[in-house]
């Protein structure tokens, strides 16, 4: 009874030591961006049921991600924004960027009258955001809408009070379409808003839009569907409208490829290409270029996981996958980690 | 012979008493109980101190490039790294003294209500349920006022007001604004209006009360001379402390004064607050000025709030001394 107990710690000993010498870090630390963060902890969820691994993250939002990441109290990072080089000067040991799904950006408004399919141009959503165009029924929008009934009403304008991601690709969108946008007011995670109110969240900005007759807005695409506003079609760089969809998504970050960096540092808004939605984004992992083995065994094998088995997640969560032919590029980035 | 042995008896038993009685009689553990009370005391004032320590360190960045603009100015311009401050402090001191200006009749009507003219079995309940205002969360606050209040201001309140013709009610209106956020504000502070001056209200003997009566006066009078008079030291401190509640509130103003620093007499257009801008903006700044300022605001709304508080310190000491000659 006894040698057979002392056997059996014997066994669970050995077990445990061979799990060690297996060599993966038992569990990562994360911390970033709060956009992505309903598609990431599923990930996270599912790699752990799979490979045994916790990974612990943090959706505390970009900045505070990038922050961490430069103290080094963190194993990765997230982020909405590519990080400058100056933010990456500070990273010791510098740092690689890693796309892992896209998201678009919808127009989301509400006029009376209206239920569904108001086409804009980049040149009207400019001026409505500049606040000049400030009526519905202004000429600029109806030339656009031919035989919809546009109201004589206010345009409230609605945008995100609170740092994000989102306002950082709506502006960037706004900044590449507009000379007197990109002059007067640039692109960022919060910016000077020339005119309009500001709603904490893509639930406030939602929730202006559905109380403030003759407003619009911009939220992210699931928002838009799961609260079932009705959101604009935009006009796209070769002239075509497209709706915001995750197909369409996926379309502009196709687009974007042929001029994309190889470091995947790069805003996809105004995409080429005749299905691509004009306002989307990609949201990065940020993750070192060298780890002890441990960690970067982990760190790898699971960057090699989301590439093959996460992105076939995304589209449930309303995010866009990456194009197959970016997967690969990707994929080929893994292998400058060092461990 | 026997004596001087019983002398350096009792004086052996005063050397070996003092350590045992020290340890056992009240005078020692009153000695540590104080001690320790006043290490927790000191130790709030040392982590107020550490706080302010602290921002002012993280807004050196910022008071380096802006200086007293930063003060002065108006602009928030993140990705032009230009940071003024005026349009915050201007909602956050107007927005909470329209809720002062609002939940001061109503809580101190409150409160007079339940001590002086409400049958006894009322009480109780209805102090009961205006206290329970004060434990609803103020995110649950803001999202009532986004999807309940500011709907109602932009269709029935604010047209009123707008029709009143008075320059500080101007449209057209969303329903976010400065005055919408005072109004949710108010609701936030009755509960602390009314607990404090209720229990200041109970306070005051029954004999004044009934020497106002025998002299003749009526009900009101009684309220005026009997009741509110002798309080005016309790109910600035009850409008104090909601004051400064107000000043810090963050999730329910966030929600409904618009987030648009802007400087505007016109109450109906948005605004915003100090406490808005940090918690809305922190969490994604990037820019090192930008976190600077962000924290300089911090120390701002620290410094401002510690001032309101002296300067009610001040009026509370300076009504009580004239009270008393």
């Amino acid at each position: 009874m006894k040698s057979m107990k002392k056997t059996m710690i014997g066994a669970l000993a050995g077990a445990a030591l061979m799990g060690v010498s297996m060599a993966q870090a038992a569990s990562l630390n994360g911390a970033g961006a709060t956009f992505p963060y309903p598609i990431y902890s599923k990930w996270f969820y599912e790699y752990n049921k799979s490979k045994g691994v916790q990974i612990n993250y943090q959706s505390i939002g970009s900045g505070g991600g990038i922050q961490q990441l430069t103290n080094g109290t963190v194993d990765f990072g997230a982020s909405d924004a590519p990080m400058t080089d100056e933010q990456i000067s500070k990273v010791k040991g510098g740092v690689i960027h890693f796309p892992t799904v896209a998201g678009a950006v919808a127009l989301a408004y509400n006029v009376p009258g209206v239920e569904s399919g108001l086409k804009l141009s980049s040149s009207v959503l400019a001026d409505i955001y500049m606040g000049v165009v400030t009526k519905w029924n202004d000429p600029e929008i109806a030339d656009l809408n031919p035989g919809v009934n546009l109201p004589d009403l206010n345009i409230t304008v609605a945008h995100r009070s609170d740092g994000s991601g989102t306002t950082n690709i709506f502006t960037n969108y706004l900044t590449k379409v507009s000379s007197k946008w990109a002059s007067s007011v640039g692109f960022a995670t919060s910016v000077k808003w020339p005119v309009g109110v500001g709603g904490k969240g893509n639930e406030g900005v939602a929730g202006l839009i559905s109380q403030v007759p003759g407003t619009i807005g911009y939220v992210e695409l699931a928002y838009a569907i799961k609260n079932k506003l009705p959101y604009a079609t935009m006009k796209n760089k070769s002239g075509h409208y497209v709706e915001p969809t995750i197909a369409s998504t996926t379309a502009a970050a196709a687009g974007a490829l042929k001029t994309m960096p190889s470091d995947f540092r790069v805003m996809i808004t105004n995409a080429a290409g005749a299905d691509a939605y004009p306002i989307c984004g990609f949201t990065w992992l940020l993750v070192h270029p060298s780890y002890n083995s441990d960690t970067g065994k982990t760190v790898t094998d699971f960057l090699h996981w989301y590439l093959s088995e996460g992105e076939g997640m995304a589209k449930d969560l309303y995010y866009a996958p990456l194009p197959e032919s970016l997967v690969s590029k990707v994929e080929k980035k893994i292998e400058m980690i060092k461990y | 012979m026997s004596l001087p042995l019983e002398v350096s008896n009792s004086g052996r038993a005063e050397k070996a008493l003092p350590l045992f009685l020290r340890l056992t009689q009240a005078g020692f553990g009153d000695r540590l109980f104080k001690k320790i009370t006043a290490l927790f005391a000191f130790l709030i004032l040392f982590l107020a101190g550490l706080t302010a320590f602290t921002l002012w360190r993280a807004s050196i960045p910022c008071i380096q490039k802006m200086g007293w603009s930063f003060l002065n100015t108006g602009d928030w311009d993140p990705v032009r790294e230009m940071f003024g401050s005026v349009p915050f402090v201007y909602g956050t001191i107007v927005s909470s003294f329209l809720a002062l200006l609002i939940a001061t009749p109503f809580g101190l009507g409150i409160s007079l209500f339940l001590t002086e003219l409400a049958p006894k079995k009322m009480r109780e309940p209805v102090a009961f349920l205006v206290e329970t205002l004060a434990a609803i969360p103020s995110v649950v606050y803001g999202l009532w006022g986004i999807f309940l209040l500011a709907p109602f201001m932009r269709v029935h309140v604010d047209p009123i007001l707008i029709k009143s013709g008075l320059p500080i009610f101007k449209g057209p209106s969303t329903g976010l604004s400065l005055f919408t956020a005072g109004v949710i504000l108010s609701i936030m502070i009755l509960p602390t209006i009314t607990a404090i001056s209720r229990e200041v209200f109970e306070a005051v003997p029954n004999s004044y009360r009934e020497s106002a009566k025998a002299l003749g006066a009526t009900s009101w009078e009684t309220i005026q001379l009997a009741v509110m008079k002798p309080s005016k030291v309790g109910i600035l401190g009850a409008v104090m402390l909601a004051l400064g509640r107000a000043l810090g509130e963050t999730m329910a103003v966030t929600m409904v004064i618009g987030n648009k620093p802007e400087v505007s007499g016109n109450l109906l257009d948005p605004s915003h607050s100090m406490a808005s801008v940090i918690a809305n903006e922190f969490s994604e700044a990037v820019g090192d000025i930008h976190i600077s300022a962000l924290a300089e605001i911090g120390l701002l709304l620290m410094t401002i709030t510690l001032v309101l508080n002296i300067v009610a310190h001040l009026l509370v000491w300076a009504t009580t001394s004239k009270f008393q000659r």
